[in-house]
């Protein structure tokens, strides 16, 4: 439904690499982290982009990349017209009101010495959209559109609950009307009741002012539940892209599959039932990855030739990507490659 | 082994665990009972301030007092009251027969201290090991939860482990002494689903060799599923619902129950406006008179709200707080 659409945002080649510190006076570490290494993808005006994975994988880099709260190390981020990677640091605080961010943790994002109106009103000083009895009407209808009522407005974060606190930090990122919010693991320090009720609101906003989404969390089933897209990432790379459903029914990548199969289903008789595809081993260091797919330290598919050849990520289906070389568009089924054979292999 | 001749191995009777605090007195805990049989797991579920960690500090006497105490109920452990055993007594059993782990293992281990002296003060204190032969039992508890290369691991310090390797040494050093009662608070919520997959594959392996029983308190419904026989269900202190894990998934008796099932995201299902319980979770130090979930329940009547619900025995092995638990449980039956 997407693919007609101009994207809204489009990353070209982005990577994000930290220099460790360390080393001697004169000689530096070479030592880097590459926490994005690479990372090619469309995000399409009105759509929620999912992008999971497990902690250390980049996604919380890559999202804060695209906002340029991070320094990008090379790469493009399209967005109308301009390349945010290479924009000024004052052309880019302009760009900053089309682009917003909703952080995971609500106690730790806002600030405990100012009140929810100064909260939610100080975007709209800062981009001078309204002042005075304009701003407190425009306080108190964000208030009204994520759930709070206008008499919390002289509160402080304190004395609101988790959930409450996101709204307040959801209202904050309304408050300048972007066109796209990075949403960084929103709901991952909330109640189980309390996330259902986040899940919808973001939902209905998105709906209701035409906003775009990316939504970066650990939680596979959220992921599916919010999601138009998924993106699937792997130590600083993008291994699968397509479809929600198709990504969590249709698996193609050994990884995703893995990833699926360990989230625990609220069923006792699919928990008995399930053959759980246990992985071994912890997700490796991004200082040093693997060389070729940096997932066949882990993979139960891998052949000598992972170890050497890094794979891309290419259409195996339409608009399904994957990035293995041991399947293709013509055998898309991992499981039933002959043993040994790498058909992705060009 | 000795056996209190029902075959339970912990039964818990009206628990009451309040905390005294500028507000108010809290109910932590107000009235809990449930049992716990050899060989079982019982699965706690509920949100934060449910009261489920506070119970089981409680099982362990591990309640700060003040401001917190212990104001009445009784814990039997293998036949003795543990409120009344001495506080040696007690610290005999921690650790030893009970043993507990925890969300973050960073909290129950000792950053400046290696892994190998950890390990071995428990078998040194507990099981009056010598010097060597402890340190050749942590090496193999290590092995036994598969850390690899353990001999040369042994010496490391926390820090030098992974999220998911320290929750390895922490189920390492709890099950060192071979306890008959495992707590798991919230084990693996910290983690990765591919290790949290890992760490439960790891409980259950161990829990089936040494036949322990096993408490393990969450807030994911998914995590008990595939582990629990029994569950409670816990809110504002209070246990909501009772009963064997199979037949509280298929058929909830309590709206609370049936209201956190409906929340979870079905992945094989199309999406959709996702069911929502609305409302905060209660301040537990100003409840509502009534019902604490009826500010927040679609089922509730005027009833709830004046008066505090009974305890409704659904079926032998069942029990709803509820004030229309039977119409409840016959609901969720016709919807199967």
């Amino acid at each position: 439904m997407q693919t007609e659409a101009q994207p809204l945002i489009s990353i070209q080649d982005l990577k994000v690499h930290f220099p460790l510190a360390g080393g001697s006076l004169f000689r530096r570490s070479r030592q880097v982290v590459t926490a994005v290494d690479g990372v090619t993808l469309d995000i399409y005006r009105g759509e929620t982009l999912g992008l999971v994975g497990e902690s250390g994988c980049g996604k919380t880099t890559l999202g804060r990349a695209i906002l340029r709260l991070t320094n990008i190390t090379s790469g493009q981020v399209l967005f109308r017209g301009n390349d945010l990677a290479h924009l000024s640091n004052s052309a880019m605080r302009e760009q900053r009101r089309h682009l917003q961010i909703i952080f995971q943790d609500p106690y730790a994002s806002l600030n405990p010495r100012m009140t929810v109106g100064q909260i939610i009103g100080e975007p709209l000083e800062t981009f001078q959209l309204a002042r005075g009895e304009a701003k407190k009407q425009r306080v108190q209808a964000l208030l009204g559109m994520v759930g709070l009522s206008a008499r919390f407005v002289n509160g402080y974060p304190h004395e609101f609950s988790g959930g409450q606190r996101q709204r307040i930090g959801i209202a904050r990122a309304l408050a300048v009307d972007p066109d796209f919010i990075v949403a960084d693991e929103p709901i991952s320090a909330l109640d189980v009741s309390i996330q259902a009720q986040i899940m919808n609101l973001l939902d209905q906003l998105r709906r209701r002012k035409n906003l775009t989404y990316l939504f970066i969390s650990h939680d596979l089933r959220a992921i599916r539940h919010v999601s138009d897209r998924v993106a699937v990432m792997y130590l600083g790379k993008i291994v699968e892209l397509a479809n929600g459903k198709t990504v969590y029914s249709n698996p193609l990548m050994p990884y995703t599959r893995a990833l699926i199969s360990a989230v625990p289903v609220p069923d006792p008789k699919v928990e008995a039932k399930r053959r759980r595809i246990v992985l071994e081993g912890d997700v490796p260091s991004a200082i040093n990855p693997p060389h070729g797919c940096r997932f066949h330290t882990r993979c139960p598919y891998s052949i000598e030739a992972c170890s050497q050849v890094e794979p891309q990520l290419v259409q195996i289906k339409p608009n399904h990507f994957a990035a293995c070389i041991r399947i293709s568009p013509e055998e898309p089924d991992i499981e039933r490659v002959a043993p040994g054979a790498a058909p992705g292999l060009l | 082994m000795t056996d209190s001749g029902n075959g339970n191995l912990l039964s818990v009777q009206n628990l009451c665990t309040y905390f005294e605090t500028e507000d108010g007195t809290v109910k932590a805990v107000d009235g809990i009972s449930f049992e716990l049989k050899r060989g079982e797991t019982l699965g706690i579920v509920g949100e934060s301030g449910s009261g489920k960690s506070v119970a089981n500090l409680s099982i362990m006497r591990l309640i700060p007092d003040p401001p917190g105490k212990i104001v009445s109920g009784s814990i039997v452990f293998d036949g003795r009251d543990v409120l009344a055993l001495s506080t040696r007594e007690v610290r005999n059993l921690r650790g030893k027969r009970i043993a507990m782990i925890f969300q973050d293992p960073m909290t129950s281990l000792n950053p400046f201290m290696r892994v190998s002296k950890q390990l071995m003060e428990v078998t040194q204190l507990h099981l009056g090991h010598a010097k060597k032969q402890a340190r050749e039992h942590a090496i193999k508890m290590l092995e036994h939860v598969g850390i690899p290369d353990a001999h040369s691991r042994v010496d490391s310090y926390p820090h030098e482990f992974s999220g998911g390797m320290r929750q390895r040494v922490m189920i390492a050093m709890a099950l060192s002494c071979e306890p008959e009662l495992l707590i798991a608070d919230e084990p693996t919520t910290a983690l990765d689903v591919t290790i949290q997959a890992q760490i439960l594959e790891l409980i259950k392996r161990l829990k089936a060799e040494t036949g322990a029983s096993v408490i393990l308190i969450t807030h994911d419904l998914g995590v008990v599923a595939g582990m629990a026989d029994h569950i409670i269900v816990m809110y504002a202190g209070k246990v909501f619902e009772q009963a064997p894990t199979g037949e509280l998934f298929e058929r909830p008796g309590n709206p609370y129950t049936r209201g956190l099932l409906r929340s979870v995201p079905d992945p094989t299902d199309e999406q959709g406006s996702l069911y929502q319980i609305p409302g905060q979770p209660p301040d537990l130090a100003h409840l509502p008179p009534g019902c604490p979930f009826a500010p927040r329940c679609e089922r509730a009547e005027e009833i709830c709200r004046r008066e505090f619900p009974p305890y409704v025995q659904l079926t032998s092995e069942r029990y709803s707080l509820c004030h229309f638990a039977n119409e409840v449980y016959a609901e969720s039956g016709e919807q199967v």
